[in-house]
């Protein structure tokens, strides 16, 4: 009897359980979520004295043609292309460097870790000082020492070539050491056999690693990529921090000008609209991460 | 023998540059966290001045006069208690709702669980900056600006940690379960007495990743506190830093004070950290 009614429905205890968390995701996920959809085909403004009204694809077409807004994206784009290849760059070879079991890896491995657990709020305020202008910055006169003198001091948060590049930097710092963890620990489940074949095979290091060791590290790459992709697109605490966008836009990123446009300006329905199209963006990016994860898994 | 003396060779000279490689990028990596400590020891005046010579990691004379004018500038007190309770009752609670929630997905068979489970995988996808403006619209026409329950109350369900419990539970031995039932045990009672103790991998996953998570929350505070009653740290040392006048001694004494808590915490169950990091990555 007990045993029939284990194997049968198990619906009231199951929404007991379930109940709260689904309530929780519908109420402040799904809910906001639509609201902004929603809000995003309107011409809604707090304190404006304009009826609030259906207009259809307008305040897409405002973000599209907006140079604000357009910056903001090339921005994204920019930061995107150049620290998702960096900091997975730097991440694996710290990884490979710690794979090789030298004497003190756990030490090395917690210290690069380190900045991970750094609020990104804290790494703005550190790096503002680094950035400081003049020869006695941190940064210029690293610069200077490694340039044998060659360097001049630079205003880098307020020089419109450098800002971005100089926020891309602490990105990097302060995300590596995540990715680096995630892929030793893909490199600890590569299975030794398959070095040790390669080896017999008469491949030399440098082929272990392009056909061993990248093959297997394959699932692990994209789902860093993919992660630090995404993270490229929801930056903002450095910005706000840092450089508030400036100089002339040199480092407004969508999320700034999203907040820009929902508290500076009120308005809700384009904060809403440049809320979707980077929910867009980032839908695209998991797409993508699905489908090359998808793919693997059928060669497989 | 004498190939065999240069292989040796060979694998010494290559771990000594893997050793010096690793040095150097160590080296580097560490430099901002000095900074950070060293200048909250120094006079005001002299971190930034002293910031591009050795100095900067090596002070001439030591003292403690930055951390007590952090405490006579700012509310430390306050913001670090703000900080702790917000972000320990979202893991708490989160702990509790989303992993009934990930047991009953991959152990419990209930109509609508297909459905349901495929709503979450899909919210997996929804970042929090995408909802940010319109979940702070729904909080202000609630009444709950500048509350803990607004900093608390949203980010208790997480599709990412239901779907890190369902992973680790449907690997787990349904013999688990069966031994429970014939004892008489209920769904609750197997539960928290039989599954929870042998998932404690997965809760300290979770655990840790939303700690991160929401230890450095930054946009949210920031708009929905207004002013420093609720505030939490990564919102207070950005103003502590535009408060005049420019002290960077003070700055980097409150930032020290902010970070070593969980510095502290890290480096003793920093396996834990590296695991469940890794964790996050293979169920991703």
């Amino acid at each position: 009897m007990r045993r029939r009614k284990a194997l049968g429905d198990q619906t009231p205890v199951a929404w007991l359980l379930a109940g709260p968390g689904l309530l929780g995701l519908m109420l402040f996920i799904v809910l906001p979520f639509l609201l902004a959809v929603v809000l995003a085909f309107t011409n809604l403004r707090l304190g404006s004295p304009l009826p609030l009204e259906f207009v259809g694809l307008k305040q897409f077409a405002r973000i599209v043609s907006d140079p604000g807004f357009q910056r903001a994206l090339f921005n994204n784009l920019v930061f995107a292309m150049v620290v998702v290849p960096l900091q997975t760059g730097i991440a694996l070879g710290l990884a490979l460097l710690l794979n090789r079991g030298l004497r003190g890896t756990v030490v090395f491995r917690t210290l690069f870790f380190m900045p991970v657990v750094f609020p990104m709020s804290l790494v703005a305020v550190i790096w503002i000082l680094i950035y400081a202008p003049g020869a006695s910055g941190m940064m210029n006169a690293f610069l200077e020492m490694i340039t044998w003198g060659a360097w001049q001091p630079r205003d880098f948060l307020r020089d419109p070539l450098l800002a971005l590049p100089a926020l891309m930097l602490l990105s990097v710092w302060q995300g590596a050491g995540f990715q680096m963890v995630i892929l030793l620990a893909g490199l600890q489940s590569v299975p030794e056999e398959l070095y040790q074949a390669a080896a017999l095979d008469g491949a030399g290091r440098w082929q272990q690693f392009l056909h061993v060791t990248l093959p297997q590290l394959r699932n692990p790459l994209i789902f860093v990529v993919l992660v630090t992709t995404i993270l490229a697109f929801r930056v903002f605490d450095q910005v706000q921090i840092m450089t508030r966008g400036g100089p002339q836009d040199a480092t407004t990123v969508v999320m700034f000008e999203t907040v820009q446009a929902a508290f500076t300006r009120q308005q809700v329905a384009r904060a809403c609209a440049m809320a979707v199209v980077f929910f867009l963006i980032v839908l695209f990016v998991t797409g993508l991460q699905r489908r090359l994860l998808r793919q693997q898994s059928e060669v497989a | 023998m004498n190939t065999s003396g240069i292989a040796r060779k060979r694998r010494w000279s290559g771990r000594a540059a893997g050793h010096a490689a690793l040095i150097v990028s160590v080296l580097l990596f560490i430099v901002p966290v000095l900074l950070m400590l060293i200048g909250s020891l120094k006079p005001d005046e002299r971190v930034l001045v002293e910031a591009g010579t050795i100095k900067a990691l090596w002070p001439d004379s030591v003292s403690l006069q930055n951390y007590a004018d952090v405490f006579r500038r700012a509310d430390f007190a306050r913001f670090l208690v703000n900080s702790l309770f917000i972000t320990g009752s979202i893991v708490s609670a989160g702990l509790l709702v989303n992993s009934l929630a990930g047991y009953a997905f991959a152990r419990l068979r209930w109509r609508g669980r297909t459905l349901l489970f495929n709503l979450v995988l899909a919210v997996m996808v929804v970042p929090f900056e995408a909802i940010a403006v319109p979940l702070f619209y729904q909080v202000s026409i609630l009444g709950l600006r500048d509350t803990y329950v607004a900093q608390i109350l949203p980010f208790i369900a997480n599709a990412f940690s239901i779907f890190l419990f369902y992973s680790f539970f449907i690997g787990l031995p349904r013999e688990l379960e069966e031994s429970a039932r014939v004892d008489g045990a209920g769904v609750l009672r197997t539960f928290f007495f039989i599954i929870a103790p042998n998932a404690r991998p997965v809760f300290a996953t979770v655990a840790i990743l939303s700690f991160l998570t929401w230890w450095g929350s930054y946009l949210w505070p920031l708009m929905v506190t207004i002013g420093p009653g609720v505030r939490p740290l990564p919102v207070a040392i950005a103003t502590f830093y535009t408060l005049p006048p420019l002290q960077w001694g003070d700055i980097l004494a409150f930032g020290t004070m902010m970070v070593m808590p969980v510095l502290v915490v890290f480096v003793a169950f920093q396996r834990w950290f590296v695991r469940g990091v890794a964790a996050s990555a293979v169920k991703g």
